[in-house]
């Protein structure tokens, strides 16, 4: 980490650190006891565990002259270490909470194991736990290689790094102890949500100031949508968390929107968590290496460019699909049912622009399993697509809403899209990081690959089966005009379903230790380093 | 337009105005109008903000994460009508900071739970939800028998009270007394927390235990609370029967 690092910049490293370690001691300080006092000791320990790690290295060597002719590949490494904890605790808490639904007795009486306050240890995990690391991590690979510049300073994609887990850790175990906003996807409280704010300007500046160093003229399509994905997830993230503290020496707060703003807010902040988070980042992801992975250029530029400006602007709009048949203004809920139909169109043209993309390289998809990951990423993003936009027609969301088949969805696009294109994008990673032509074992990635898919299948159907079956016995009425079945019925329903689910995650999960495994391994038998190198030398600082 | 994208992707800056304004059309759209909210969504006269015990048991439902579970919005169908009762109103939750209209039902909507099941009923399915519905597969929480933290409480008021939400001087300075005196029935602050906050208000002891204010004193209070702070659905859907 500090090895790249000039004696200067490990002097300002030092000197955050300790800061760090200070606002820690302030935060712990204030609330004294409980959350938030342990939050403080918790950046105090990475403060201080960073300040010693930098202050053992003043001084050591400076950095070879020519780091500058080299791509910066330390924090994606990193980055895609985080990537592999997070999905394994993520993954992991979400097979647990699954088997609590089918066995709620196995819950130890402590409050910390409650299903409620995994809950989100789950989303938050997976979400920004394992997609943000994979997206700050490949964003800052490919930004680099578009460009063909190195990141414009050696500190900050550090900071970005090591403070975006930070707001992670803070915030799963915030859950455990009981603080939350109960905002869905954006539950973690007021201070770690300020945090946030202050590292995605740093993400953000980092972004600009390399993109201004390109030596290519254009911007390359995966960059608008990393892009896109900082600035928007940016700006839903201050608008949806705008809360008032009710001490600034406790953790609680209360959000300023309530009621129906408040329930607009959240799923225009919500869905486009998916659209932004989930979908524009990772096409980003797609845009890069599946053109590199198969060897083929993008099949069409003109439709990436359609695709794009689709994405941003339809998906802004659709958030009110979550709230049809509420006490949302009628006008509103057509608007997102409207715009969520039309946005299958931008949606297909990105899919099947990846897709055509593969025309003349099918035999590689064949023959290797990592462009199979993302070839399957591809096809589950346009089935997840089209499945979302039926959802969101009001009459299909009468049954659908509130129901299993929601989370079915949403796994679909989580595990079928957003898991198998980081995994893709992984196993093409790791081993050029390492210096190395393959992964240590490829027979574990076509194993990964099986087990992926086999488990987001059977994840799948089940809850496509759980959550009709819901939706059908509510709406039940006997021939005396009576409901045939109590809400209890269709809870015991569920049973054999949720124990399917809790298989198809399970074999989800066994197949990201697996990549773990062979992630840790190809990273220990590296051979140097990644052999390609910037265009242009690039001036001293 | 091909053209001229070919040159925008040039511009760093230029790429990231246009997405910041393209993304931004729908939001204001969207969401602006709800702004005027006051005007178009009619307080009923007889709505009253939650006591500061139902405000505890609030943040306690919040912490346990319920609403993950558990939805808190009757839609406008008929069989959630007669599941649930009347459709929840957007009136209904205009103190609520923030909603908890939930977005997947494991367990049953709770919308119009208030009243529904005894304090009793309550206290028992919330430490073993299987003593009460053998087939349920709620979680337990034992812990709520511990005491109710209510360091918080009085700010909690003052800061919900900035927010709009109609607690006045008077209920702020008694928050605490309040809290207490809506689990003991036989008090002389029960008639005060009536005076403040309406006759309907209910005062028991919710966990059966007078003498200790405990957690589970506020989330039964909270739970019994809920689709009680007006009428006006049930009113509406009157009239709507009469006509």
């Amino acid at each position: 980490m500090t090895g790249t690092l000039t004696l200067r910049e490990r002097q300002v490293a030092l000197a955050l650190a300790v800061l760090l370690a200070v606002l820690g001691l302030v935060m712990a300080g204030a609330a004294r006891q409980g959350v938030m006092a342990l939050h403080g000791v918790m950046a105090i320990a990475l403060g201080l565990g960073l300040a010693f790690r930098i202050g053992g290295t003043l001084d050591d060597p400076a950095p070879p002259r020519d780091r500058l002719t080299r791509y910066d590949d330390g924090p994606t490494r990193f980055g895609i270490i985080m990537t592999l904890i997070w999905a394994i605790i993520g993954m992991g808490v979400g097979v647990w909470v699954a088997a609590l639904l089918y066995w709620p007795e196995a819950t130890p009486l402590v409050p910390w194991t409650s299903f409620g306050r995994l809950r989100p240890v789950h989303t938050t995990g997976i979400i920004f736990g394992f997609g943000g690391n994979a997206l700050i991590a490949t964003s800052f690979h490919v930004l680099q290689r578009t460009s063909r510049a190195r990141l414009a300073d050696s500190l900050s994609p550090w900071i970005v790094l090591l403070g975006f887990n930070l707001f992670c850790a803070w915030a799963v175990t915030g859950y455990l102890l009981g603080s939350t906003q109960s905002k869905e996807y954006a539950e973690a409280e007021w201070y770690a949500d300020l945090w946030l704010v202050v590292i995605w300007v740093l993400y953000f500046v980092l972004y600009i100031r390399t993109l201004a160093r390109r030596i290519e003229p254009h911007i390359y399509v995966a960059n608008w949508y990393y892009m896109a994905f900082i600035l928007v997830v940016a700006m839903l993230h201050i608008v949806n968390n705008l809360a008032m503290p009710v001490r600034w020496s406790a953790p609680e707060s209360f959000p300023i929107w309530a009621g129906v703003q408040d329930a607009m807010v959240q799923w225009w902040y919500g869905h486009n968590a998916v659209a932004f988070f989930l979908t524009a980042g990772f096409l980003g992801m797609l845009y890069y290496f599946l053109p590199v992975r198969s060897g083929r250029p993008i099949w069409s530029y003109r439709l990436s460019i359609v695709s794009f400006w689709g994405i941003v602007f339809f998906y802004i709009w659709v958030g009110s699909h979550h709230l049809h048949y509420t006490a949302l203004p009628f006008w509103a809920q057509t608007l997102g049912m409207t715009f969520s139909v039309m946005l299958l169109v931008p949606s297909w043209a990105s899919a099947g622009n990846a897709i055509a993309t593969l025309n003349g390289a099918w035999h590689k998809v064949r023959d290797d399993a990592t462009l199979r990951f993302m070839f399957v990423a591809a096809v589950f993003y346009g089935l997840s697509t089209f499945e979302g936009s039926f959802l969101a027609i009001r009459p299909v969301n009468s049954l659908s809403h509130y129901t299993d088949w929601t989370v079915g969805h949403v796994h679909s696009g989580t595990l079928g899209w957003v898991a198998m294109i980081v995994f893709g994008a992984i196993y093409t990673l790791v081993p050029q990081l390492s210096g190395r032509e393959h992964m240590v074992s490829p027979r574990a990635v076509e194993w990964h690959f099986w087990l992926a898919v086999t488990g987001t299948l059977v994840y799948v159907v089940a809850l496509w089966n759980a959550g009709i079956t819901q939706g059908l016995m509510w709406r039940a009425y006997d021939e005396n005009g009576a409901l045939s079945y109590s809400f209890l019925e269709s809870v015991q329903a569920m049973a054999p379903y949720y124990l399917l689910r809790t298989i198809g995650g399970a074999l989800f999960l066994t197949g990201a230790v697996i990549c773990a495994w062979n992630c840790r391994a190809t990273m220990r038998a590296a051979q140097g380093e990644a052999t390609d190198r910037p265009l242009a030398v690039q001036p001293a600082e | 337009m091909l053209r001229l994208h070919y040159n925008l992707e040039k511009i760093s800056m230029g790429m990231v105005a246009a997405i910041i304004v393209v993304a931004s059309i729908g939001g204001i759209v969207e969401i602006a109008p709800l702004f005027t909210i006051d005007e178009t969504v009619e307080i009923p006269d007889d709505l009253r903000p939650h006591t500061p015990l139902e405000l505890a048991g609030r943040e306690i439902y919040i912490r346990e994460g319920c609403y993950a579970c558990h939805s808190q919005m009757v839609r406008s169908l008929a069989d959630e009508l007669d599941r649930y009762g009347p459709y929840s109103l957007a009136a209904e939750s205009a103190y609520d900071h923030p909603m908890l209209w939930g977005s997947k039902r494991t367990g049953p909507d709770l919308a119009r739970l208030g009243g529904k099941y005894s304090d009793d009923w309550h206290v028992a399915h919330l430490i073993d939800p299987r003593a009460v519905v053998p087939a349920s597969i709620m979680p337990a929480y034992p812990w709520l028998t511990g005491s109710l933290d209510t360091s918080l409480l009085q700010d909690s008021l003052a800061v919900l009270a900035r927010l709009g939400v109609p607690y006045d001087d008077e209920m702020i300075a008694a928050a605490l007394a309040d809290a207490a005196a809506q689990s003991r029935p036989e008090s002389d602050g029960a008639e005060d927390l009536r005076a403040r906050y309406g006759e309907d208000v209910p005062v028991s002891a919710f966990d059966g235990n007078p003498s200790h204010l405990s957690e589970m004193d506020a989330l039964v209070a909270y739970l019994q609370s809920l689709g009680r702070l007006t009428n006006a659905a049930y009113e509406g859907l009157a009239e709507e029967d009469g006509s």
